[in-house]
């Protein structure tokens, strides 16, 4: 019978169905920070269990790290209760064998940036993290899972995680996206469409022209979000931009090995025929920019739309968050979006501080500085690596030249664990993936961006089309 | 993990759908390295009018008197009820440790996000899927006096005077009701497991770096 991708790879990893009819799925990879282990590493412990594969396992800080002062090593770390966290991390990773990349090496960044980074991301492999983003390895056809700490300590002790199957749903994006609209754009639109819950209990498979014109930087950051609509797991089937992605990365495997896992990998596409519970399709060319307007990631729109109207909502559930949506963020019903003005920036998190989305952002500068009232923009890359190599191409001083200030990798101000948080009542233009009421700061105002929207609207003071001032 | 089999509580009505666990359980408490000590921050934003911070308690901070965990009626309630898609966004389990901490054992919804879903799961908190229209009806029940009572084993929420009945998967509810630990549970398989390993290394050994 024709399978789906995440068919293939669910039957790959089933260890068997057990008597009460659940099944155990085995884990290819654990990775593990600072925020979600600890709780699991003591709960090994109590339990006086080991690791059941500690290979399995790789780990960096990255929720609550301050991303100045990186030079300072852990006495950059100020607050007393991060710093705890950061060195339990360490002290669990020495304790139990895990590799860790910790804050001082060049290796450490946001996990779901590092995984791929190093070659540790690799097709048809089931990997966990105890962060709802891990959907973002889903880029290379892995099934890629967030789980809750009492999940990762399962799979500590039994490198396995009892599930259910979930339905399979097809994303289908046809056509090409237009010049300067992007991964980021894609993946806000479709979650317009789809709505918060829209693919819950499925496994979402992005297919598509559109899909496969994308870089593997662009699908992760599609897969990213994909927790955004509900799914806890998105993926792309291999091709050739996925094994040209993969092959000389540290931890990949080379010689006669990677030939047989390129053979293997090859066989990771939704046969012909394959069944989808369910399917959207919709066209690359009619999407704009988009920015949200609300605090939910479905409150999105285009650039050129106006902030809506909830009176002219059909559901009045929906209506009646959009008027809690609409007070908090202080936006009035069919407003301009190009009238927003932003009081900060942040260019960086899981879904967008890669090297291309940096590249993205300078170019929208266009030699420009930030504007007056701009408080503060931030750029934040997303692992030191692509820090070193944004250096060397010259990103960073076009970034510092426009007042934009450059720092060490971690999450940042996506989450605001850190000291990089927004103000009361500040609107930011960010690259993030969450417009949670508080998300970023306490009272912050969340406007979720692509990297070029958010750097041409800092230079401009408010949101602008990236595409008519490229 | 405590076990749950019948609960007979007072409800609270959270008239509010895509609660994110963010506002659950905002950021600044998940740099603790325990399982305990969310409850005083549980809804924190909504709850209190000022920001905390870890390590401050209830009373040194200025509580929104409006909102509704905070009215008096609804002291002391034990049973959630909620609106679609509730706990969605990020995959802390602190959220659930803060809601049970606070006192909730169980949450009702028309429907709740996957992760948050299993999340409660594993610690004895119990989520129940109902149609929106009986939630909404609990909701406009809900007045401080209003209680249910839920039995798991005949998979039925009752209000008294109306019986509802629920779905949940079997496996689940028996974990539930036995209070069961999931690693020993999967590790009675031990053998399946290391058999799949063996198997699973032999045909895709770039998977195991050891």
């Amino acid at each position: 019978m024709a399978q789906t991708l995440y068919d293939k790879i669910w039957q790959a990893h089933d260890v068997g169905e057990r008597i009460d009819g659940n099944s155990l799925l085995y884990i290819d990879l654990q990775l593990l920070h600072e925020v979600t282990s600890p709780q699991a590493f003591e709960g090994l412990q109590l339990a006086d269990r080991p690791l059941w594969r500690v290979d399995a396992n790789l780990a960096t800080p990255d929720h609550n790290v301050p991303t100045d002062g990186r030079e300072l090593g852990l006495s950059g770390i100020t607050d007393e209760v991060a710093l705890t966290q950061v060195l339990t991390l360490d002290d669990n990773c020495k304790k139990f064998g895990v590799e860790q990349f910790d804050i001082q090496d060049i290796r450490q960044g946001i996990v779901h940036v590092v995984g791929p980074e190093q070659g540790a991301t690799l097709p048809g492999m089931t990997i966990v993290c105890g962060d709802s983003h891990t959907s973002t390895h889903g880029a290379f056809a892995a099934l890629a899972q967030g789980v809750g700490t009492s999940e990762v300590e399962h799979v500590m002790a039994t490198q396995c995680l009892v599930q259910n199957k979930a339905k399979n749903f097809a994303v289908e994006v046809n056509g090409k996206l237009a010049p300067h609209v992007t991964a980021k754009d894609l993946v806000l639109a479709i979650i317009g469409r789809l709505g918060t819950a829209g693919a819950t209990g499925h496994t979402i498979e992005y297919r598509g022209q559109a899909i496969r014109d994308l870089s593997m930087e662009g699908r992760m950051t599609l897969c990213n979000m994909s927790i955004e609509a509900g799914a806890r797991a998105g993926l792309v089937a291999v091709d050739d931009t996925t094994i040209d992605y993969i092959k000389g990365r540290p931890f990949a495997p080379a010689g006669e090995v990677w030939d047989s896992a390129v053979a293997y990998w090859r066989t990771l596409v939704s046969d012909e025929g394959a069944v989808f519970d369910s399917v959207l399709t919709i066209d690359a060319s009619d999407i704009a920019p988009q920015v949200s307007w609300g605090t939910s990631p479905e409150m999105v729109c285009g650039i050129d739309d106006k902030v809506p109207n909830p009176e002219t909502m059909q559901d009045p559930i929906q209506a009646e968050s959009a008027v809690h949506a609409l007070k908090y963020m202080d936006l009035q019903p069919g407003q301009n979006i190009t009238d927003i003005k932003v009081d900060r920036v942040f260019i960086g998190s899981c879904t967008n501080a890669r090297i291309e989305d940096l590249r993205a952002a300078a170019a929208a500068i266009q030699g420009g500085r930030i504007a007056e009232n701009v408080k503060e923009a931030l750029v934040v890359p997303g692992s030191g690596l692509v820090k070193a190599q944004a250096e060397k191409e010259g990103l960073a001083d076009i970034f510092t030249q426009a007042g934009f200030l450059w720092r060490a990798a971690g999450c940042s101000m996506c989450l605001g664990m850190n000291p990089d948080q927004l103000g009361e009542g500040e609107h930011c233009a960010s690259t993030s993936n969450r417009n949670f009421e508080g998300r970023q700061g306490y009272g912050g105002r969340t406007h979720l961006v692509s990297p070029a929207m958010a750097a041409a609207a800092a230079v401009a003071g408010h949101f602008v089309d990236v595409r008519e001032i490229s | 993990m405590d076990a749950f089999t019948q609960l007979e509580g007072m409800t609270a009505p959270l008239d509010r759908a895509n609660v994110d666990t963010d506002q659950i359980i905002p950021k600044q408490y998940l740099k603790s390295i325990k399982r305990t000590g969310f409850g005083d921050y549980l809804f924190d934003a909504w709850r209190f009018l000022d920001q905390g911070t870890m390590g401050m308690t209830p009373n040194e901070r200025q509580i929104n008197h409006e909102f509704v965990l905070n009215l008096p009626q609804y002291q002391g309630a034990s049973i959630l009820l909620a609106r679609d898609n509730f706990g969605c966004g990020s995959s802390r389990e602190h959220a659930v440790w803060a809601l049970k901490e606070f006192g909730f054992r169980a949450v009702i919804a028309p429907s709740f996000a996957d992760i948050f879903f299993g999340n409660c799961f594993k610690n004895g908190v119990l989520p129940i899927v109902l149609e929106v229209k009986i939630v909404e009806e609990l909701i406009a029940k809900s007045d401080g006096e209003s209680t249910l009572h839920i039995d798991l084993e005949s998979q039925v929420v009752t209000d008294g005077e109306r019986t509802y009945n629920f779905e949940i998967d079997s496996a689940l509810k028996q974990k539930m009701l036995n209070g069961m630990d999931d690693i020993a549970m999967t590790l009675a398989e031990v053998e399946l497991i290391k058999t799949f390993e063996a198997k699973h290394k032999a045909s895709q050994p770039w998977l195991f770096r050891g």
